[in-house]
């Protein structure tokens, strides 16, 4: 199908994107990458009344690092972080999930802003920035905020961004000497959202685990959180702890079923996840052998 | 009265000055303003890969971008990338290889294989299947299109088709 007619604004600046939204509230769009709100209008699932273009906002864009943490403006494409020695050395977890992100043509395109601020419970990066601690940050007629990425995401294609807001950067601390990540998930093709996915980020001490985000996604309306890593923090990590910490994480996740995957199979995947993830940071293969589900 | 937007952009080395409506994407515009018809249209939200063109030299879903965003870009399109040669060898591949039956996704296929053999020379079927993974084709099954673009692949190194 075609989108319905709409008017259509290049926003000049950061303040006139903002004008351009104070104005005209919830009948206005901005128009990122277009992958995720281009679909759903030639779909007809929503109809603007007025798309705002920044793509021209040259400020928007690129990656930069100081002092401890990395910044990425919101226009930044998929393939920019794909491509960056930067997220790369200090972030290399967003580096692995976006591989899981769609397809070139679409990474061509496609922004972390857009990503985030769309909110699609089943995508990569808004759990990546979950598990990495990040802050996104957003201006408003009344200047900036700074919202942890915990908060950030609350329902699906639900955030904390009001109407008049616009997503300018996220930030996340650099990865340390003795940090590791994790990233995996399962999916129908490469490239497809996942069924269930685990974006991780964790200090290794030694053969402990001093620190653990398990930020699960496609298991609920928003990137979870899970709080059985806590199971798994300063132990040794024998399988009969990793198997309290699986069904701990069975008992807390409450994922949604879908043509993809009912509710029990969605629980078994993330434990599957679970178990190859603390093999991999810990780099015991044993302990995601198959028993300990 | 919705105002049209005017745009001024290349089109396979051609400048072209338009005015267009906000809600006309790029692969309606190339279709029925320009008449390239190279571009297919399948899907209408990204999934089928079939009305894939080069835009600044990247690779887009004509479909998922408004005509309105491509002032001072400069676009290329199946129509381009045949009539300058470039991707002969790939297209007499495809032919060789029984790659096409019905021809719908070829445009797409042939521009998302080239985009893949200008960033390695040397993709294996497992990579070439990866960058492939966004465009359906309903006919051939995809193996006789990796055959094409592996051999490809080849013959641009070297080492025989
Ligand atoms: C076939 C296909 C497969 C895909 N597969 C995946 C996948 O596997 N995983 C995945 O994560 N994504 C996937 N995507 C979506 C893709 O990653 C999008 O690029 C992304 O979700 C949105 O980014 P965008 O820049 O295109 O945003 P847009 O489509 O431009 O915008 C999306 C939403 O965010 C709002 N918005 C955009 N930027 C801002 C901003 N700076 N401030 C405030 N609001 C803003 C828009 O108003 C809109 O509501 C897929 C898309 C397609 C078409
Ligand atoms: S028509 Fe554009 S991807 Fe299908
Ligand atoms: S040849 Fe028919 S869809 Fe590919």
């Amino acid at each position: 199908m075609k989108a319905s007619a709409f008017s259509y604004a290049r926003a000049t600046s950061v303040v006139n994107a903002i004008e351009l939204l104070a104005e005209h509230g919830d009948r206005a769009k901005v128009l990122s990458g277009g992958q995720s709100l281009m679909p759903a209008m030639n779909l007809r699932l929503i109809s603007p009344e007025l798309i705002v273009d920044i793509g021209d906002l040259t400020e928007l864009r690129g990656i930069a690092v100081t002092g401890d943490r990395l910044r990425i403006g919101a226009l930044t494409r998929h393939v920019d972080l794909l491509n960056s020695a930067d997220v790369a050395k200090h972030a290399p977890l967003i580096s692995e999930a976006i591989t899981h992100v769609a397809h070139a043509a679409i990474r061509n395109r496609g922004t972390i802003g857009g990503s985030l601020a769309h909110a699609d419970p089943a995508a990569e990066l808004p759990a990546s920035m979950v598990a990495l601690k990040a802050t996104i940050i957003v201006e408003g007629p009344a200047g900036e905020r700074q919202i942890a990425a915990e908060d950030f995401f609350t329902g699906i294609y639900e955030t904390a961004l009001e109407v008049d807001e616009l997503l300018v950067a996220v930030e996340v601390p650099v990865a340390q000497r003795n940090s590791a990540h994790y990233f995996s998930e399962f999916a129908r093709r490469h490239g497809d959202y996942g069924i269930v996915g685990l974006a991780a980020q964790a200090v290794v001490d030694g053969d402990i685990l001093t620190d653990l985000r398990l930020a699960y996604f496609s298991v609920g309306d928003r990137p979870v959180l899970a709080m059985a890593a806590t199971k798994l923090l300063n132990v040794a990590v024998t399988p009969a702890v990793l198997l309290e910490a699986s069904e701990t994480l069975g008992e807390e996740l409450d994922p949604q079923e879908d043509q993809q995957a009912s509710v029990s199979m969605r629980r078994h995947l993330a434990k599957v996840l679970l178990a190859r993830c603390v093999a991999t940071l810990l780099g015991r293969p044993e302990l995601s052998a198959g028993e300990v589900l | 009265m919705i105002p049209a937007v005017s745009i001024s952009l290349q089109v396979n080395g051609e400048r072209i000055e338009a005015h267009v409506l906000p809600r006309l994407n790029l692969a309606d515009f190339l279709r029925e303003h320009l008449k390239l018809t190279g571009t297919h249209v399948g899907c209408e939200h990204g999934v089928c890969g079939a009305c894939t063109v080069r835009v600044n030299g990247d690779i887009v879903r004509s479909c998922l971008m408004l005509a309105a965003q491509t002032n001072g870009a400069s676009i290329e399109t199946i129509e381009g990338l045949s009539d300058s040669g470039e991707i002969s060898d790939l297209q007499a591949a495809f032919r060789e290889r029984n790659a096409l039956q019905c021809g719908f996704c070829t445009p797409g296929m042939l521009v998302t294989a080239q985009d893949l053999l200008l960033q390695e020379a040397e993709p294996d079927r497992e990579r070439i299947r990866e960058h492939l993974s966004g465009n359906y084709c309903r006919c051939t099954g995809y193996q006789a299109i990796v055959d094409a673009v592996a051999s490809t692949a080849r013959a641009r190194t070297g080492r025989g088709a």
